[in-house]
C-alpha cells in the first residue's frame, strides 16, 4: 500500500496552501501535488464596482505586496481613462514603488527564506523562523533589517496614506504630492538603504556563499529547472519595476517575445487542474505541455531569477556589477537554479534602493502638478508592474461610466504556479528516498517554493536603542529550549 | 508560571493583518516575551496537527482575521474556537466580512465560472473546475469546499472580542494585547476601538460648514479636492459619517475619502443604511428650491454603486446581506 505525506499547512509563506506526497512501496516519491486550497473570486465580484475604486479594492488581494496592486490598478487606470500622469506624480509613483521593492525583498530575505538558510534547512521547526536567525546573524545586523524597514514603511505611509493598503494613486496622478522638507529626508533615507542592500549582499556571501553545502544545494539538480522567463525591461533590455515592455527568454537564453502589456492575451494563456484553485499560465506560442520543464514546455517563471534572467543587465551601476557577479559565479545565463531566487533578490533589492536615491535626488518630485483630470470616455484598460513575486498583470473593462463589465487578474505567484508543483514534486523526489523522511527533509521540500514566494515575516523584532531584551524560546512542552538575550 | 499560549490565523484575508502585527515593531518584543505563540502559519512551521493535539481551552487567546470563504477555513476556526479561551476577530474581514464579503452580490457559480471558464486567458474547453475531490493515479486529492456565501467570523463560531480596521493599527492592537494580558477587558462582544464616528476625529472638521450641504456628487478621479475641506462638502462620498473612528484619519490625511474599514459605532446596526440616511440628510433637498425631485434624482443616481461603496466592508455582515439570501 502506497504511502501518503501531507504537509499541512505549508508554512513561512503568504496564504494557504497545502502539499501532498505520494510513495511507492519501495518509499521513493511517486507524485508529489502543490494544492492552493483557496479561491476568493475578484474577477468576479469587482464587477458592477465604479473602475477609480479599483486601486483601493484590489490591494485587498495582497496586503503583504499591496504596493503591487495599488500601482498595477492605478496604470490600468491611466489605461483605461486614456490619461498620461504627469512627470511628477509619475516619479512620486515610481519612488514610492522602488521602497516598496527594497522593503518587501529584505523582508523576504531576512525573515521568510532565510531562517532556511541562516539557521539551516534541518534546523528544528522551532528555532527555524526570525528568532533563531536573529540568534544566528546578531541583534546588530537584525536591528539593521528592523531600523531599515520601519524607515522605509514611515516614507509610504506619510506619502501613501497607509502602509498597508496605500490610496494615493488616481488615474493621471497620485492624491498627495512631496515637500521639499520631505524630499530632503527620503535622500537620507535612500543613501541608508544602498549600503543597507550591501550590506545584505555581505550577509548572503558570508552565511551562504561561504557555506560548501548550501552553494552544493544552490547549484545541485534538486533544486533545478530549464524553463522560459518572463520579466518586465526598459529600452535598453535592463530590469524596470514599474514600467516597459515585457520580455521573454528561451531555457537556452534566447528573446523569444517582447510585447507591451496591452498585448498580454497573444502571449499568455491559463490551464486548470481539478486539484487546485490556483490556476497555471503558459506561454501561448508554445503551449500546455503538463507540468514538466524544457523548450517544449509552455511553463515560464517570473519574480527575481526570472526578471535577471530575462534582462540584460540593471539600469543602476552597483546592481549591474552584482547581476555580472552572479551570473559570473553561476555559469553565465540563464540561471536555472531555483534557490538563486534568494540571490537574484538581493541583487534586486540594491538596483531598487539605488534607484529610490536617484528618484529622491531629482528636484521634479517636488512639483505641485500632481494630477491630469480623465477627459476621454473610459473603455479598456491593462497595466502592469513587476511585483516582488513577479509580472502582476491587471485587465479591466467597463462601460462609459467607468462601471466595471470584466475584470481579468494574472496575480506574481500565479505565473510561477505550474512551476511551483515542479519544484516540489522534483525536491520531493530527489530528498525522500526509502521511506526515509524526517521533518527537516519535509522542511527542504518547502523551500522549493519559499524561494519563489517568500513572504511575510513573523514576530519581527525591532532592537532599538539600548533596550535590554531577553527572548525565550519554548517547545510544545514548554521546556526552554533557547534564550536570546541582549543586555 | 507558564506563559499564556497565543495562536494567530488567517481565513480568507489578504496578509495585511499579518503585517499589522510586525508592524508593532519594537512593541512586539513585550508581546513575545509575554507569551507563547504556538501557531502562526505565515512565520512559524507549526501544522494543524499541533493544534489538534492541544487540550480544549488551552490556548489563551485566538486572533483570527480574513473572512469564512470556505470549509477548511470553518473547520479551523471551529478548531480553535474549542481549544481557545478567547477568540478575537482582528481585522475588516473577521469582524465584519471585509472586501472578500463583497463577493455576496454575486453567485458562487458566477465566481466560479469567471475565474475557470470565461477570464479572457483561460483555456478550458473541457469546463474543468476545481473539485472537492480528484482521483489522481497515486491517490485522492482533496480541496476545500468553496461556500456558498463569505461570512464574518461570528456567523460561524462564537467570538468575544473585535478588533476593527483594515488592517487594524497598531496602538489597538498593543490595547487589546494588554487588556487580554492584564484581563482588563470590557464586556465580551466589544469592539475595541473609539465610540465616536470618524467625522468627530476627522483633521478637516474645524473647517466643516455649520449647515454641510452636498450639492453634487462626484467620482475621486473626477475632482481635485481641497486639501482641508470636508469630502462631501466637495461632492465626495467619504463613509466618515458612519463609520467607527480609532483609525488616525490615515485616508483622509492622503487626501482621499473614508471607505469605512472600521465598521460602524455602537448604536448603528447597518453601516450602509447610516451611510444612505447621512447621505439623505446633507443633500439640500429641504428648503432648497433649486432642487426638483428630478434633480434630486439625478444627483442620488450619480452614486456609483452605492451598495458596493456603503458595505465595501460590511456587505456579511449587513442587514441586505441577511434580506438578500433569506
Amino acid at each position: 500500500m502506497a504511502k501518503r505525506i501531507t504537509i499541512n499547512p505549508i508554512t513561512r509563506l503568504e496564504g494557504h496552501g497545502k502539499i501532498e506526497i505520494f510513495l511507492d512501496d519501495k518509499g521513493d516519491v511517486e507524485n508529489a501535488y502543490f494544492q492552493v486550497p483557496e479561491l476568493r473570486g475578484f474577477e468576479q465580484f469587482c464587477v458592477d464596482r465604479p473602475a477609480d475604486e479599483m486601486p483601493r479594492i484590489t490591494t485587498r488581494i495582497c496586503g503583504v505586496c499591496p504596493m503591487a496592486h495599488h500601482m498595477a490598478a492605478t496604470k490600468t487606470l491611466d489605461d483605461l481613462f486614456h490619461v498620461e500622469p504627469t512627470p511628477t506624480a509619475r516619479k512620486i509613483r515610481e519612488l514610492l514603488y522602488s521602497i516598496f521593492m527594497v522593503e518587501d525583498h529584505t523582508l523576504h530575505f531576512v525573515y521568510l527564506g532565510g531562517p532556511d538558510f541562516v539557521v539551516g534547512p534541518d534546523a528544528p521547526a522551532t528555532e527555524r523562523n526570525i528568532l533563531g536567525v536573529i540568534g544566528k546573524v546578531g541583534l546588530e545586523a537584525a536591528g539593521k533589517v528592523i531600523d531599515t524597514r520601519k524607515r522605509l514603511r514611515a516614507i509610504i505611509t506619510n506619502i501613501g496614506g497607509k502602509i498597508i493598503h496605500p490610496v494615493f494613486g488616481l488615474p493621471g496622478g497620485v492624491s498627495k504630492g512631496i515637500t521639499e522638507e520631505e524630499r530632503e529626508e527620503i535622500v537620507k533615507v535612500a543613501k541608508d538603504t544602498v549600503e543597507f542592500a550591501q550590506f545584505l549582499l555581505k550577509l548572503f556571501d558570508d552565511v551562504v556563499l561561504k557555506n560548501k553545502t548550501y552553494v552544493d544545494l544552490i547549484v545541485g539538480d534538486i533544486y533545478k529547472h530549464n524553463t522560459y522567463y518572463m520579466g518586465m525591461v526598459d529600452e535598453n533590455n535592463h530590469v524596470n519595476f514599474y514600467d516597459g515592455e515585457l520580455r521573454v527568454v528561451s531555457p537556452g537564453g534566447k528573446e523569444i517575445a517582447k510585447f507591451k502589456a496591452q498585448d498580454y492575451l497573444e502571449h499568455i494563456a491559463e490551464h486548470v487542474e481539478p486539484w487546485s484553485y490556483i490556476k497555471f499560465p503558459y506561454l501561448k506560442a508554445i503551449g500546455w505541455k503538463g507540468f514538466v520543464d524544457g523548450e517544449e514546455s509552455g511553463v515560464y517563471r517570473v519574480a527575481p531569477l526570472a526578471r535577471l534572467n530575462a534582462s540584460d543587465g540593471m539600469a543602476t551601476p552597483l546592481a549591474q556589477s552584482e547581476y555580472e557577479r552572479m551570473f559570473d559565479t553561476l555559469g553565465g545565463k540563464p540561471v536555472h537554479n531555483t534557490l538563486a531566487f534568494h540571490w537574484a533578490r538581493l541583487v534586486e533589492a540594491l538596483y531598487a534602493a539605488e534607484r529610490m536615491l536617484e528618484l529622491a535626488a531629482d528636484p521634479e518630485l517636488t512639483g505641485t502638478n500632481i494630477r491630469n483630470i480623465p477627459t476621454a470616455t473610459p473603455d479598456e484598460g491593462i497595466g502592469v508592474v513587476e511585483a516582488p513575486r513577479g509580472t502582476l498583470f491587471h485587465h479591466y473593462q467597463t462601460d462609459k461610466d467607468g462601471i466595471l463589465t470584466g475584470v481579468n487578474l494574472i496575480v506574481a505567484t500565479v505565473n510561477n504556479s505550474a512551476a511551483m508543483c515542479m519544484s516540489i514534486k522534483k525536491a520531493a523526489s530527489g530528498l525522500i528516498k526509502g521511506g526515509n523522511v524526517s521533518e527537516g527533509l519535509l522542511n527542504m521540500v518547502e523551500m522549493a517554493f519559499r524561494a519563489y514566494d517568500p513572504c511575510l515575516a513573523c514576530a519581527t523584532h525591532s532592537l532599538p536603542g539600548e533596550m535590554p531584551l531577553e527572548v525565550n524560546l519554548y517547545d510544545s512542552n514548554k521546556n526552554l529550549i533557547r534564550t536570546i538575550k541582549r543586555d | 508560571m507558564a506563559k499564556a499560549k497565543v495562536a494567530f490565523y488567517w481565513c480568507a484575508s489578504c496578509g495585511g493583518c499579518e503585517e499589522a502585527v510586525i508592524d508593532l515593531n519594537e512593541d512586539i518584543l513585550k508581546v513575545v516575551d509575554a507569551v507563547d505563540i504556538v501557531f502562526w502559519p505565515v512565520a512559524l512551521d507549526f501544522k494543524y496537527k499541533d493544534i489538534e493535539a492541544m487540550k480544549d481551552g488551552e490556548i489563551a487567546v485566538s486572533f483570527i482575521n480574513g473572512a469564512i470563504r470556505n470549509s477548511e477555513q470553518e473547520e479551523i476556526v471551529k478548531l480553535l474556537r474549542k481549544k481557545s479561551g478567547l477568540v478575537v476577530a482582528f481585522g475588516s474581514c473577521s469582524h465584519l466580512g471585509g472586501i472578500p464579503g463583497l463577493a455576496n452580490f454575486h453567485d458562487r457559480e458566477a465566481i466560479l465560472t469567471r475565474s475557470y471558464e470565461t477570464a479572457p486567458t483561460v483555456v478550458n474547453p473541457d469546463r474543468i473546475l476545481p473539485q472537492l475531490s480528484t482521483k489522481m493515479p497515486e491517490g485522492e486529492l482533496t480541496l476545500p469546499e468553496f461556500s456558498e456565501t463569505v461570512k464574518a467570523l461570528d456567523q460561524v463560531i462564537d467570538v468575544d472580542y473585535y478588533l476593527p480596521g483594515c488592517a487594524p493599527p497598531a496602538d489597538l492592537i498593543m490595547g487589546a494585547v494588554t487588556a487580554i494580558l492584564e484581563g482588563n477587558l470590557p464586556e465580551k462582544g466589544s469592539v475595541l476601538a473609539p465610540e465616536k464616528s470618524l467625522c468627530g476625529d476627522c483633521p478637516r472638521g474645524e473647517k466643516k460648514p455649520e449647515k454641510l450641504v452636498m450639492k453634487d456628487v462626484k467620482r475621486v478621479h473626477e475632482i481635485i479636492p481641497d486639501p482641508e475641506k470636508c469630502f462631501l462638502e466637495e461632492g465626495l462620498i467619504c463613509l466618515g459619517p458612519a463609520t467607527r473612528s480609532g483609525c488616525d484619519s490615515r485616508c483622509i490625511k492622503a487626501n482621499m475619502p473614508c471607505r469605512g474599514c472600521f465598521g460602524p459605532t455602537k448604536e448603528v446596526r447597518d453601516q450602509g443604511a447610516k451611510m444612505a440616511s447621512a447621505i439623505a440628510s446633507i443633500l439640500g433637498l429641504e428648503g432648497e428650491e433649486e432642487f426638483s425631485e428630478e434633480k434630486a434624482a439625478e444627483i442620488v443616481n450619480k452614486i456609483a454603486d452605492p451598495a458596493g461603496t456603503f458595505y465595501r466592508f460590511s456587505l456579511p455582515s449587513s442587514l441586505l446581506r441577511t434580506r438578500k439570501r433569506e
